[in-house]
């Protein structure tokens, strides 16, 4: 059975009282509830997340049941790390083709898991639904229930069809697939009063392992990893923690709410981008688990790791500060750069905030300064005037607006450069400061802009009909 | 003639295959002022934006007609209206290229339909050429899906029209999804060079070339114009390049009587001279001197070089117009075919001068490279060459972990040198190891 819309819908909030069920009419304009509009871009499916979400689990073998199409336009876009096994960089599909739409295709994805299941012996299967076989009406619950009868692996069926709708709501199915069927499943060796789960980290790059060694300083013991450089047995045993670490507030809340209410185990939303919010998690964790010397501990070592970046961006400082800078807010990772700038002290002096929730606003302006301006509609135009009316030192965006930097000759900051540079943790903003300084001293920004010898002084008319070969 | 088999396994390790919708979303994106836009839902629109931005490194126009729950049920001509409405609106773009997904298909949207209806109720959209392909990703594979777009390129822009008069210099050029960026800016060269005046169809050296535009825009600035899409029915010949765009060009002969030749590969020597004897025969002009000087230059680095060729062992996981004209160039200095894999059955693999080829997977590819000396296919090979050991040469898509391909040329005598020296350095490169 595919989860109805009213279960989806429940996850929001775990509780089912009539007045949130109002307050969730206040707030149709969340992104998280926002339907996608036609003749937009706007992102990506229910499927693209969901896989986001629990293939960095690294034992196990995840299975789209779908045309290889989907399987194959996924492939190269995680680049979650892992420090265990690879079985999860393989890409398993059911491969369904006209045929399997006809006659079905539950069968063949059936015959695949047992086959893989020989071959790669993985630890466990997930199997991810997609458009095409949720409309014929593929039981992929049955299949995952005859093919744990037949191999005894696990076998986890995540309802994730693009169709259903955006990101959020495929972390959501996410976690409802690990909750009903992972979380629980098996008991750890050994238990400590230190024990505590991240969630909503997926290692991209290798975050979370500019984290894992402080809290190991601590003596924190990290249970489970949910899900970056996961293993599956982790994930089963999550439930005997103290305390669930949330760092990534939107997409893994429900499981962190409903952990709390079946198992008892409280919650926190951290942030491990910034040194305030390292600080700031560090501490709260420390006093979530109660022990007074962990507190005292956690205040040490804070004392020492931020002097110890302080002395390393003093350089960086020196050559930034003043810049003024005009950036867009995607990702929770943009948050980290206006943490990063001010650290560096440059100045913040426009936001472009586009399909952003009305909470992410908020949170910018208090953020800016008095004179800060917000951007809600991010047309080049509007971008150039600001630019030029502040004379702005460089823009930070996704790559869509590299062409407006190079028209108001400043440099550029592609804001997804995260993929391949882990920025969590006090050494990430290092990182940071790198790319900053990089990006900002780079000769070739003048040379892009350069006029040849032969354009100085003649006008140039729009696109020359000479450039065309 | 080789014997062409299928793996016969239950599940798809590492698909090799990308989608029709991306095929076509590729085609459209060589025309100038586009907006392609995907009927389904929005990670099919994100996915294949996401892999086409890893391969060429720019922003991508594309968008998406955002399917629901809902619409799946009801059916989906109202998003593919509203779509259409709002992209005029806010990018205006000069063509529209609709193509379907594996959703709506299963679904059974009928879209022609639905943009004639559409086409009724909005006359003020007379203007906007809406060029409609069918792509569901359950069928086919990246080069049916790039030829079927160009087939209704030329099935539905070219105008029929007695004011025509064919034009003796113009000649229409279809390049398959074999060819890059690079690889169209030297064929136009070398056509050019003829006195011949060639219109591309697509134009990707226009758009996807990787170079500065003066001013930033939501659609391709370059790229095949409207005005020279209407006109190919003055062209007075048909260049197809790769076997997949035969389709096209017979539409062209129908429409317009418009003889044409194709072409399966334009890389290595007797290639090239077959090319440009044709362009002589079309022109009537002789070879410019450039491309004679270019001809000895090759001989003489095939002379110079074969050595480190003869015999060796390559295996292959390509696209089957890809993987044609690179087996077809291998073969001429002396390369064994260790293993050839593709992603779809095609009319020309059983005439390949090798003993099998493999519809199938990666997972099938290292099975079958073991034992080679060479690996050439994407980059998702990349892991595959770390586990046997074998170098990889990166050829297809996508390719996310190079940065030249966009420019890369193996056409032309040329591009035949370029690709030698690539290949032949890993080839030297094993063979010095161990010497230094």
């Amino acid at each position: 059975m595919n989860p109805t819309p009213e279960k989806i819908n429940d996850s929001f909030s775990e509780s089912n009282s009539e007045d949130t069920r109002q307050q969730q009419k206040l707030h149709k304009k969340k992104s998280s509830i926002q339907l996608p509009q036609p003749g937009t871009t706007q992102g990506s499916c229910a499927f693209d997340s969901a896989m986001i979400t629990l293939v960095p689990i690294t034992d196990a073998a995840h299975v789209v049941h779908g045309p290889s199409g989907c399987a194959a336009s996924i492939w190269g876009s995680y680049s979650s790390l892992s420090s265990g096994s690879m079985l999860y960089k393989i890409r398993f599909s059911s491969d369904i083709d006209e045929n399997d739409i006809i006659f079905g295709g539950a069968k063949k994805l059936y015959k695949g898991i047992l086959e893989l299941a020989r071959r790669y012996k993985p630890t466990a299967v997930f199997v991810y639904s997609t458009c095409i076989t949720a409309l014929i009406g593929d039981d992929i619950e049955g299949v995952c229930k005859n093919a744990i009868e037949n191999t005894g692996i696990p076998t986890i069926p995540v309802h994730c069809p693009g169709f259903i709708g955006n990101q959020n709501l495929g972390n959501r199915v996410a976690g409802e697939a690990l909750l009903e069927h992972v979380i629980g499943t098996a008991e750890p060796d050994t238990s400590t009063p230190y024990d505590i789960n991240l969630i909503g980290e997926h290692n991209i790059a290798g975050a979370i392992w500019n984290v894992l060694p402080l809290l190991e300083k601590l003596g924190i013991r990290v249970l489970a990893k949910i899900t970056g450089d996961a293993a599956y047995k982790e994930v089963c045993y999550a439930h005997r923690a103290k305390l669930n670490v949330l760092l990534s507030s939107k997409s893994l809340i429900n499981m962190a709410k409903s952990m709390e209410k079946k198992y008892g185990i409280p919650y926190i939303e951290e942030s491990i981008y910034g040194i305030e919010s390292i600080n700031q998690c560090l501490k709260n964790i420390a006093v979530k688990l109660g022990k007074s010397d962990l507190q005292e501990r956690t205040e040490k070592l804070i004392v020492e790791e931020t002097a110890e970046i302080d002395e390393k961006l003093s350089m960086y400082i020196t050559r930034l500060q003043g810049k003024r800078i005009i950036l867009s807010i995607g990702s929770f990772k943009s948050w980290l750069i206006i943490f990063a700038v001010k650290k560096l002290e440059m100045e913040v002096i426009a936001i472009l905030t586009k399909d952003n929730t009305d909470e992410d606003k908020i949170r910018v302006k208090s953020l800016l300064g008095k004179d800060g301006i917000i951007l809600e509609q991010n047309s080049p135009e509007e971008i150039l005037q600001i630019i030029n009316s502040n004379l702005a030192d460089m823009l930070i965006t996704d790559k869509r607006y590299q062409d407006t930097s190079l028209t108001a000759r400043i440099p550029f900051l592609d804001i997804n450069t995260e993929r391949n540079h882990p920025y969590a943790g006090y050494v990430g903003i290092l990182e940071v400061a790198r790319e900053l300084y990089a990006a900002f001293y780079n000769p070739v920004w003048e040379q892009v802009c350069q006029l040849a010898p032969w354009e100085v002084g003649v006008e140039s008319a729009g696109n020359s009909q000479q450039e065309e070969i | 003639m080789a014997i062409i088999s299928v793996t016969s396994t239950s599940v798809a390790v590492n698909p090799l295959k990308q989608s029709q919708t991306m095929g076509a979303v590729l085609a459209f994106l060589g025309l100038k002022g586009i907006m392609p836009l995907l009927h389904g839902s929005q990670g099919c629109t994100a996915l294949t934006k996401a892999v086409l931005v890893q391969h060429f490194r720019q922003t991508i126009p594309l968008s998406s007609t955002a399917m629901t729950e809902v619409a799946t049920i009801l059916g989906g001509e109202e998003r593919v209206e509203q779509a259409i409405l709002t992209l005029v609106q806010r990018s205006k773009p000069e063509i529209i290229g609709l193509c379907s997904t594996g959703l709506v298909e299963t679904r059974g949207d009928d879209m022609g339909r639905f943009v004639k209806e559409i086409r009724h109720r909005h006359p003020e959209l007379d203007y906007l050429p809406i060029v409609l392909v069918s792509t569901p990703d359950f069928k086919g594979t990246l080069q049916d899906g790039f030829a079927g777009a160009v087939e209704s390129i030329v099935r539905e822009i070219p105008q029929k029209g007695s004011k025509q008069d064919p034009c003796p210099t113009q000649i229409t050029i279809l390049a398959s999804s074999a060819f890059t960026p690079g690889d169209v800016q030297e064929i136009k060269e070398i056509v050019t060079s003829f006195g011949l005046e060639p219109i591309v169809v697509p134009d990707l050296s226009g758009s996807l070339d990787g170079h500065i535009e003066d001013y930033s825009s939501a659609i391709t600035a370059n790229g095949t114009n409207a005005a020279q899409l209407r006109s190919i029915g003055s062209s007075v010949f048909t260049l197809a390049l790769g076997d997949s765009m035969r389709g096209a060009a017979q539409i062209l002969e129908q429409r317009f009587n418009i003889p044409y030749e194709v072409f399966s590969e334009l890389t290595g020597l007797t290639a090239v001279d077959k090319f440009l004897q044709a362009l002589v025969d079309i022109s009537g002009v002789s070879v410019p001197k450039k491309y004679r000087r270019q001809r000895r230059q090759l001989q003489y680095v095939m002379l110079e070089n074969h050595f480190y060729f003869g015999c060796k062992r390559v295996a292959l996981a390509l696209e089957p117009d890809l993987l044609w004209s690179t087996v077809a160039f291998l073969r001429s200095l002396g390369v064994e075919i260790h293993a050839a894999v593709t992603t779809t059955r095609f009319p020309l693999l059983e005439k390949l001068p090798i003993k099998s080829v493999t519809i199938g997977d990666l997972e099938d590819f290292e099975q079958l490279a073991v034992g080679s000396d060479l690996l050439i296919t994407n980059s998702h090979g990349v892991a595959i060459a770390q586990r046997l050991k074998i170098p990889l040469y990166r050829q297809g898509i996508p390719i996310f972990d190079r940065l030249d391909h966009s420019q890369f040329t193996k056409v032309g005598y040329r591009g035949t040198m370029q690709f030698l020296f690539d290949i032949g350095n890993l080839f030297l490169e094993q063979e010095t190891r161990g010497k230094h």
